[in-house]
């Protein structure tokens, strides 16, 4: 796209022809406001917020709809632009909920931004009585359509970037609303529960179902002994959620986990590490008994750790799930050892305990409540709350998040590594994977300079690459000399519905895929803070791979509380006690 | 007075026109269009040669033809006689389209109340045929060309043409935003033209009779004829077809309009006017005219009128863009509040009409940029509105600007 010149508010400056007047002002420095654009999705063009005034039209035009052309004239200041998007702002407040003080998003919220900045103080066209609020409620997500602006993000993020489809808009006119098949709760149509819809929603119509009110109620009970988890993107997110600058401190996290009253403060990282000896070994076995033992054996294994993800292949690519690893995901993983392993270090009665665990992510709700999730006896997990649910705690106890001194986890399940801090980033489960699973078989250090596997990291939507395995191999593994491992990720379920797509087609052949619902990993998870961009992902990327860098031990087989998990309470991955804990079985579910 | 051309009792033979336009250049047809100044008659009025220009000149192996015979505009027949009557004709000019720039697949969108026109259609198609008209290397000409009966969706906005393209492709008809427009990017996002049932009818006329002849029809600087579909208080209610440019009076008289209060020119999405008005003229630069013209005699309360519009748009709106979704709903409202007599002053109406000026020039498509059309018209002719303030309602204090 080559630049040409254009005239913005009566200014001479250059923009790239061919991109939309919208792109064009932002390079520029100059705003123009928004409702249903958002950078992640394709144009929809139906807020008409944005219009601006072009010289020669005799409408105002969509500013993210209209390409910039040589010597278009723009006003995106003019009276009629400002009194118009006033007017739409007026119209879209008058059939909305707006209960702005008790709601979801208040002060994180687009139409509410907008009706500040337009100055809104009386709505001429209030006419009717306002809707009143509907909330339809499923395991992680929340609607409620008396705030719902009809942008359709959400529409398009569910389509485009998760491939799933299940809300569409329903009706027209004015009876039109997001809506389902048949109108059917989301708990009951092919919905993930990844929480995609939320971080795109620009107001208060999509929201997690809150797990606080429990969770303070634990907190406050002295026969309770509540202990926290928290996964890896989480610690790359809250401070962004608190509103604060960002600097990326785990261990002021962890303190402010023990200000709000947790008995102990843990690490759902501690237990990424354990996934990767799990799911490590469970690879390199599936390899042994293709290759040696010449069995029928599901290749390619695929990872499980993403519950957004399980939910999405058990409706739609359902004759995979024995590609999948039996692994439960490391919030599982680590509900299941605190109330066994834990308890007996630490002398807790299990049934005393709850649970709490803190993700990025809203699927991790749902996957809790999953029936089979309660192989410690008890509930393996009790309460899951997002980060954003989490920040919300931390400012309403009042904690000057940003004054904490910064402290360490506790002991027995706190200790972690650079593998599993990257869990958090797509790709990272695989290079973690990789890093041990390399080492196992080798006996030496993955080859890639620094340890950094760079070919599975980044934003591309599927991603490939391949290990040539040594002639010489460790002992019990020479079967897999000279072979060339073949991996692939894919983040976004519409890209992972892609690669599954070619794989079953026979387009492509791996030994192991890493996927993740969320676009960017659980990064960019549906429990993140809003807004979640390009921009927001590279940022927590960047703090990920920089904490994995400056971490002493950044392989999961070196974390020692895994070693001494192993040496005193599990024996050997894989084994007897692995099997009962840490790995699971999937449900058939219906494709719609 | 009446031109009859389209509607003529001696028309050329079905088929003539194609096989003129087979011996020119495409380029040339398009031209010849393009001279004719002729603009669409579905309502927008875009001139149909630069249409078929750009059609052609977009690089494609496969380009469509799309006929909207929606007819959705409540009051508009006019397409439904000319199918009914001259059914070989409409195919004809979809032929001719599709020669000119270059298409060979032909789509009738047809209204979903018109079922029984299908088979009329089939038999032309049939006919077109049997006499080599249609398929294969027409002619020997090498042009191959075929049509398509799709039935609508039954929404009036379907008709809007980018609407119309998403209903045929099995979508919600919701419209498009433009660009890119469907002359680059249509149906199955190939190039492709829409146009209107007469539009189509009136090529073979103009290639056969030459530009000059189809511009000399009209009255000054308007080309062609028109159909008009006049409904309402006259005594002769019916299809007429005028020059373009004729004053409105003569229609009125043709179709027997005693007692005029108003006159809606262009279907609930036109000009209404009042009977001071009949002397203006049926041309895009004065009253553009669609398919329709309805006469209200003075027993009709116009206000009742424009509730019945205003609740016919906020059905038809198809609810995706703010300013039609949520704008026709306020005029609806405010035209019940004329009613109830709790809309009294100038400056209780003041931001209604700032609403209609929003609507007309934010909303997405046609439907929500001309809805407030006869608001405007109404409330500015046949509704009383005091200087003073009576309902001393904050709005009315200028509690906003
Ligand atoms: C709400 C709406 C309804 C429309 N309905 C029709 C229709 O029923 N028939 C029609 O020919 N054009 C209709 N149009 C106009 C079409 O969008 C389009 O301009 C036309 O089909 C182009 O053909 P023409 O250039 O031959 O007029 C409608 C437009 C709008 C906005
Ligand atoms: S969605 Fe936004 S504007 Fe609406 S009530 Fe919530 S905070 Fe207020
Ligand atoms: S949670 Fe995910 S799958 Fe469910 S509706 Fe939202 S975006 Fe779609
Ligand atoms: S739920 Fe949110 S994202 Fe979806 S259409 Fe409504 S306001 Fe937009
Ligand atoms: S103007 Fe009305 S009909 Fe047209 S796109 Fe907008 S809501 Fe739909
Ligand atoms: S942001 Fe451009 S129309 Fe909504």
């Amino acid at each position: 796209m080559h630049s040409v010149t254009v005239n913005i508010n009566g200014k001479e400056c250059n923009a790239r022809e061919g991109s939309t007047i919208l792109m064009a002002c932002k390079e520029l420095g100059i705003d123009v406001p928004t409702l249903c654009y958002h950078p992640d999705l394709s144009i929809a063009g139906n807020c008409r917020v944005c219009v601006v005034e072009v010289e020669g039209w005799k409408t105002l035009v969509p500013a993210c709809v209209t390409p910039i052309t040589p010597n278009m004239v723009v006003r995106t200041d003019s009276t009629k632009v400002r009194k118009t998007r006033k007017l739409l702002v007026e119209l879209i407040l008058a059939n909305h909920h707006n209960n702005c003080p008790e709601c979801e998003r208040n002060g994180n919220c687009e139409l509410q931004d907008l009706a500040e900045r337009y100055n809104i103080r009386f709505n001429r066209f209030q006419t009717d009585e306002k809707p009143e609020s509907s909330v339809q409620v499923s395991s992680a997500i929340m609607r409620d359509n008396s705030k719902c602006i009809m942008c359709t993000r959400c529409v398009r993020t569910c389509e485009e970037l998760q491939s799933v489809a299940v809300i569409k808009s329903v009706g027209r006119s004015s009876e039109i609303h997001i809506g389902t098949f048949d109108d059917k709760g989301l708990g009951d149509v092919a919905c993930t529960q990844c929480g995609q819809c939320i971080n795109h929603c620009p107001t208060g119509a999509l929201y997690e179902k809150d797990e606080t009110v429990p969770v303070w109620a634990a907190l406050e009970d002295p026969e309770k002994i509540v202990i926290v988890q928290t996964a890896p993107a989480v610690r790359v997110g809250l401070e962004e959620a608190l509103g604060l600058p960002i600097d990326h401190h785990t261990g002021k996290m962890a303190a402010a986990l023990r200000r709000l009253g947790f008995n102990r403060v843990l690490d759902t990282d501690f237990s990424a590490d354990l996934t990767i000896i799990e799911e490590g070994h469970e690879l390199l076995f599936r390899l042994k008994d293709a290759l040696v033992e010449k069995k029928e054996v599901p290749l390619p294994m695929i990872t499980s750790c993403s519950p957004g993800w399980i939910k999405f292949i058990e409706h739609k690519h359902n004759d995979l799930l024995d590609n999948l690893s039996t692994c439960k995901s490391p919030q599982q993983m680590f509900g299941a050892i605190a109330k066994t392993y834990l308890c007996d270090k630490e002398g807790f009665d299990p049934a005393k305990i709850v649970s709490v665990s803190v993700m990025p992510c809203t699927a991790k709700k749902f996957e809790k409540d999953r029936p089979e999730m309660n192989d410690s006896g008890f509930k393996d997990v009790d309460y899951v709350i997002t980060t954003r649910e989490l920040a919300r705690m931390i400012k309403e106890a009042g904690i000057d998040f940003d004054h904490l001194p910064v402290e360490k986890f506790d002991r027995f399940m706190g200790d972690s590594t650079g593998a599993a801090v990257i869990f958090g980033a797509t790709g990272g489960v695989m290079e973690a994977a990789l890093r041990t699973a390399y080492e196992i078989a080798t006996g030496e250090e993955i080859p890639f300079k620094g340890l950094n596997v760079l070919p599975v990291r980044g934003f591309k939507g599927i991603k490939e690459a391949s290990v040539l395995l040594p002639d010489e191999m460790a002992e019990g593994w020479e079967f897999l000399a000279g072979v060339t491992l073949k991996v692939a990720v894919a983040h976004g379920l519409a890209n992972a519905d892609k690669l599954l797509k070619a794989v079953k087609a026979g387009e492509a052949e791996y030994h192991f895929i890493e996927i993740m619902a969320c676009p960017g990993g659980c990064l960019g998870g549906g429990g993140q803070p809003i807004p979640t961009d390009m921009e927001k992902r590279m940022e927590r990327m960047r703090a990920i791979y920089a904490e994995d860098e400056s971490l002493p031990l950044r392989k999961s087989h070196e974390n020692p509380e895994i070693q001494l998990l192993y040496a005193e309470y599990l024996k050997e991955p894989l084994g007897h006690k692995s099997h009962h804990l840490l790995h699971t079985k999937y449900t058939k579910r219906d494709r719609f | 007075m009446e031109k009859k051309v389209l509607l003529a009792e001696n028309q050329p033979e079905f088929g003539a026109g194609l096989e003129k336009a087979l011996n020119m250049t495409p380029a040339d047809v398009v031209y010849e269009v393009r001279d004719s100044g002729m603009k669409g008659r579905g309502g927008a009025g875009f001139p149909t040669g630069v249409k078929w220009n750009l059609a052609g000149a977009a690089s494609s192996d496969v380009k469509y033809v799309i006929c909207n015979a929606d007819e959705g505009e409540p009051g508009t027949f006019k397409d439904r006689l000319l199918i009914e009557k001259y059914s070989e004709r409409l195919i004809e000019g979809m032929a001719m389209g599709g020669y000119a720039i270059g298409g060979s697949c032909g789509i009738i969108y047809l209204r979903a109340e018109y079922p029984y026109l299908i088979p009329v259609l089939e038999r032309a198609r049939q006919n077109f045929l049997d006499r080599g008209l249609l398929g294969k290397n027409i002619r020997g000409s090498g042009f191959d060309f075929d049509i398509e009966i799709r039935p609508g969706a039954g929404a009036y906005v379907c008709g809007e043409e980018t609407s119309l393209i998403e209903s045929l492709e099995g979508k919600r008809g919701e419209p498009r935003n433009k660009p890119p427009y469907p002359v680059n990017s249509g149906y199955l996002d190939k190039p492709t033209i829409v146009n209107n049932v007469e539009t189509f009818c009136a090529v073979p006329h103009i290639i056969l009779n030459g530009s000059e002849w189809y511009t000399d029809l009209g009255v000054g600087d308007c080309t062609g004829t028109k159909l008009f579909s006049v409904s309402g208080d006259v005594e002769r209610p019916g299809v007429y077809e005028l020059p373009m440019g004729a004053p409105l009076k003569d229609l009125l008289e043709l179709a027997g309009a005693e007692d005029i209060q108003a006159v809606q020119v262009g279907g609930a999405s036109g000009a209404t006017v009042p009977a001071s008005g009949i002397n203006r003229t049926l041309s895009f630069k004065d009253l553009p005219p669609g398919g329709s013209v309805i006469v209200f005699d003075s027993t009709i309360n116009m206000v009742d009128v424009l509730e019945n519009f205003m609740d016919f748009f906020v059905h038809e709106s198809c609810g995706q863009c703010t300013p039609c979704r949520e704008g026709n709903l306020r005029l609806m409202h405010a035209a019940q509040d004329i009613i109830n007599g709790d809309l009294c002053c100038k400056a209780c109406m003041a931001p209604y009409f700032e609403l209609a000026e929003a609507m007309k020039i934010s909303s997405k498509c046609g439907l929500g940029q001309t809805s407030a059309n006869c608001f405007v018209d109404i409330v500015n002719n046949f509704v009383e509105l005091s200087d003073e303030c009576h309902c001393g309602e904050y709005r009315c204090e200028g509690g906003d600007e």
